[in-house]
């Protein structure tokens, strides 16, 4: 393994994390937030056990989040030193604009909600968590522009005596057309996400034993809710990731291509739902296709044209060029790892449909007071369903990240800088494995800690009511914080 | 004035922001054990933090962003240089992070030992390895004509970068210590206050040690009146301390590490980052800045939404200006507590309300 090796699977490893943690976080502060404002607006004693019991459980989510963020932040001048100073023009100022504009909000709330709970008037409080949900937003949007820029590069110029990236239109990089499609995939997927985490941990708690009977309509009302946002959220990633699939084709055919391994230019083109074969394409063992869905996905139209892989990297090299170590061309092949494309974004989409389902059999089964007795299915199943539940959208969001990333190379910035001359050249072998085995050390036990944390707290389920305070006002200052560390 | 320039200014801000308010945070975690007697008081110590660490640490993020933005070579250089102490740095900033979070959430011993020992590390080591890296940032290293660091990490580890991890390592601690001060009753705040007047007479020897070094090395004039200032705000910090004024005091150890800071700043300038191999080879605000285009927009975003931040860190930091003490941490079933909420001579015996 060289560095640009260590490099790749120090970014994908801490960056498929980082991910597992942010649409939980985006989607739950929304719903914590939602509760409490309910509790606010209604005095109903239930939304201020639900809003402490997931506020409990977002927290322990929040807190890996966050800190996983800041190595997100500095490996791109660590690791990739020369990309930093061709991008930095460009890319640099939505990361700085997210940091000012987001982490600072972020970070601020959540610690005025977290210490704030005898502090604030109850409103304000519950402001604090909408502040913190509409940060996750922010920070969302300017990522993910930052992201869009190196999939489709608009509003820069080449610098004609550095060769780097120059931003002309900061505008441009604000709305590209990449970025006002992938941003709502995005964040409707982490709704998904956050809602499944809701579904799954109350659905859970409603079919346990243990669970003391009157707390079930609280719990079921949580399913509900967890399920409706699943359902919800699923259709706007379903209708975002249609407009951005043919946005995609449009921009980036040899990634569509590489999503359908379709070796050959097709028209109109069947959808593979599942392909057995050799993966260059050469022999086909066993197929499942769906007449003229590819043209439908990629074109708009059941008989449209979509570009195949062999003509495509004909059309690259012809484009592009060959000349190795160019700093602005390939190094040679433009066809992305095949069998990662298609297996990840097969993945992608069966299991974000597969929520979007569980989101609505749920819906349907607590229907009118029903409350997943279990009776003919059976508790122990029922747990291991609503274990699986938050997972689909956790690992579907995971495969569309590496979909779309690996579906990218050799690009890192679209046409203008491959991967291997984006890494830096100062550092060593020795350096990047150090690095790559920390990080991916600390994670592991992280990871560990933190779902016995998840499991702890979700078996706790929500607090009892809380017992009318006799209230003693020369006491408030000494009154022992609610949520203290 | 340029906006390099301009920029260079508000990244050395974003710096001196992050050590005065994290400064303070990180001595607070280096004195977890040495302060605190028994869980309770750990506690305390960790909630006067407790809201606002986080806040504190985005200055650092919005510093490595901004640097990215309006300094892309810097950023570049700088991290794939400095790459083993900024990623000890990284890993124990998570570790700390976490820390905060995690520890109270189960009731054992042996774990809550473990995060302590997070906190502890976790503010330690970034404490030293800041000042190190500044330092040799301000002395020059190794950086070749494509901007590359040659030199190896032991190069980083020299007598002068030792001094400066020293500085910050006594300065962050009596930071905290007066912080504590200000923050907390009874017990803690007394020993909080014994033990900032050592700690800050060793961080004053030590402080005007370095900051004479880094005069002589790569001083000017105006670094110079920095220089003497950032000592003198110190001088009145202990002296404050000395007469039990605790405002005083954080206020002097507040001034002392920010115009210390703003002093290697404005000795550094114009290079962002000298080399020591050829001057030609240095990083300077105006070989290594953005474009004027992209400086621009930075700067209209900075201008509107800086005052905003400030405004909402400021009223959180009002929010909690409250002392807290043992009282204020909810009770734990074992008894192991009320021995040390009994010690609290200053409030009395502490209540336990519904946790």
């Amino acid at each position: 393994m060289d560095v640009l090796d260590i490099a790749r699977w120090q970014f994908a490893i801490i960056t498929v994390y980082h991910f597992l943690f942010v649409p939980i976080t985006i989607g739950v502060s929304a719903v914590v937030a939602g509760y409490e404002t309910a509790w606010v607006r209604t005095a109903n004693p239930a939304y201020l056990r639900l809003t402490k019991f997931f506020g409990r459980l977002f927290l322990i989510n929040f807190a890996i989040g966050v800190v996983t963020g800041i190595v997100q932040e500095f490996q791109f001048g660590m690791n990739w030193s020369d990309y930093s100073r061709f991008v930095g023009d460009v890319f640099g100022a939505p990361l700085a604009i997210e940091g000012l504009l987001a982490f600072f909000l972020e970070s601020t709330f959540i610690g005025l909600w977290i210490f704030g709970w005898e502090k604030l008037p109850k409103s304000l409080h519950a402001g604090c968590m909408w502040v913190v949900h509409v940060g996750t937003l922010l920070s969302a949007y300017f990522i993910l522009s930052a992201n869009s820029w190196m999939q489709h590069p608009v509003g820069y110029t080449i610098d004609a005596t550095t060769g780097h990236a120059r931003l002309t239109d900061f505008w441009a990089v604000m709305t590209n057309k990449m970025q006002l499609v992938t941003f709502p995939h995005t964040v409707t997927a982490a709704y998904m996400t956050g809602g499944a985490f809701v579904c799954g941990v109350a659905a859970f708690l409603l079919v346990r034993r243990s669970t003391p009977p009157q707390d079930r309509a609280v719990y079921r009302s949580a399913v509900r809710v967890g399920a409706w946002v699943m359902v919800v959220g699923g259709l706007g990633v379903a209708v975002s990731g249609d407009v951005q699939g043919k946005i995609m084709t449009d921009i980036q055919p040899m990634k569509m291509a590489a999503a359908e391994a379709l070796y050959n230019t097709e028209q109109p083109a069947s959808f593979s739902i599942l392909t057995i074969g050799t993966l260059d394409g050469s022999k086909e063992t066993f197929a499942l296709k769906v007449p003229d869905l590819l043209s439908f996905l990629a074109t708009g139209t059941f008989d449209g044209k979509v570009q195949g892989i062999n003509q495509l990297r004909a059309r690259y090299e012809a484009r592009y060029g060959n000349r190795p170590g160019a700093p602005t061309s390939s190094a040679g092949d433009y066809v992305p790892l095949i069998p990662l494309t298609y297996w990840s974004f097969r993945l992608m989409i069966g299991l974000g449909v597969a929520a979007a389902a569980a989101g609505m059999l749920l819906l349907w089964l607590t229907r009118k007071g029903r409350t997943l007795d279990g009776s003919r299915f059976g508790v122990g199943r029922w747990r291991w369903v609503a274990v699986a539940i938050p997972l689909l959208p956790v690992f579907a969001n995971s495969f569309g990240w590496i979909f779309t990333e690996v579906g990218r190379q050799p690009w890192v910035v679209f046409g203008l800088l491959t991967t291997q001359n984006a890494v830096s050249p100062g550092v060593s072998t020795g350096e990047a494995l150090t690095s790559l085995i920390a990080l991916t050390t600390v994670y592991a036990v992280l990871m560990v800690v933190e779902l016995g944390l998840i499991v702890k707290y979700v078996r706790a389920g929500a607090d009892p009511p809380p017992e009318p305070a006799d209230h003693d006002d020369s006491a408030d200052e000494d009154r022992p914080l609610a949520f203290a560390y | 004035m340029e906006l390099s320039t301009v920029w260079f200014c508000l990244i050395a801000v974003l710096w001196i922001g992050y050590f005065v308010l994290e400064g303070f945070d990180f001595g607070v975690g280096i004195l977890l054990h040495l302060l605190a007697r028994g869980e309770a008081e750990r506690r305390v110590l960790i909630n006067t933090i407790g809201p606002v660490w986080d806040g504190n640490e985005v200055w650092l993020l919005v510093a490595g962003g901004a640097t990215f933005a309006a300094f892309p070579a810097w950023y570049a250089t700088l991290f794939s240089g400095f790459y083993l102490p900024l990623l000890v740095i990284l890993l124990s900033l998570i570790v700390r992070g976490v820390a905060f979070e995690y520890r109270a959430k189960r009731d054992n011993p042996r774990w809550r030992s473990w995060w302590d020992f997070a906190i502890l590390t976790g503010s330690l080591v970034p404490g030293v390895l800041w000042g190190m890296v500044f330092a040799n940032i301000v002395a020059g290293v190794a950086i070749d004509a494509s901007g590359d660091y040659v030199g190896s990490v032991a190069d980083l580890v020299n007598p002068y970068a030792l001094l400066g991890g020293l500085t910050t390592l006594l300065l962050f601690v009596t930071h905290g210590a007066f912080f504590l001060g200000l923050k907390t009753v009874g017990d803690i705040r007394l020993r909080a206050r014994r033990l900032a007047m050592p700690v800050g007479v060793a961080a004053a020897v030590s402080a005007v040690a370095f900051l004479l070094w880094t005069q002589v090395k790569a001083g000017g004039a105006a670094s110079l009146v920095v220089f003497v200032a950032a000592a003198a705000a110190l001088v009145a910090g202990l002296a404050g301390g000395f007469v039990k004024r605790e405002g005083v005091a954080f206020a002097g150890t507040f001034a002392a590490i920010g115009l210390a800071v703003t002093g290697l700043f404005v000795a550094l300038f114009p290079d962002v980052m000298p080399s020591s191999l050829a001057a030609t080879y240095s990083l300077t605000t105006a070989n290594a800045s953005a474009s004027s285009y992209s400086l621009t927009v930075m700067t209209w975003v900075a201008v509107l939404f800086t005052p905003l931040v400030l405004l909402y860190e400021g009223w959180s930091y009002w929010v909690f200006r409250k002392r807290i003490g043992v009282q204020h941490i909810p009770r734990r079933k074992g008894a192991e507590d009320q021995r040390s909420v009994a010690g609290s001579g200053e409030v009395g015996q502490a209540r336990h309300g519904v946790t």
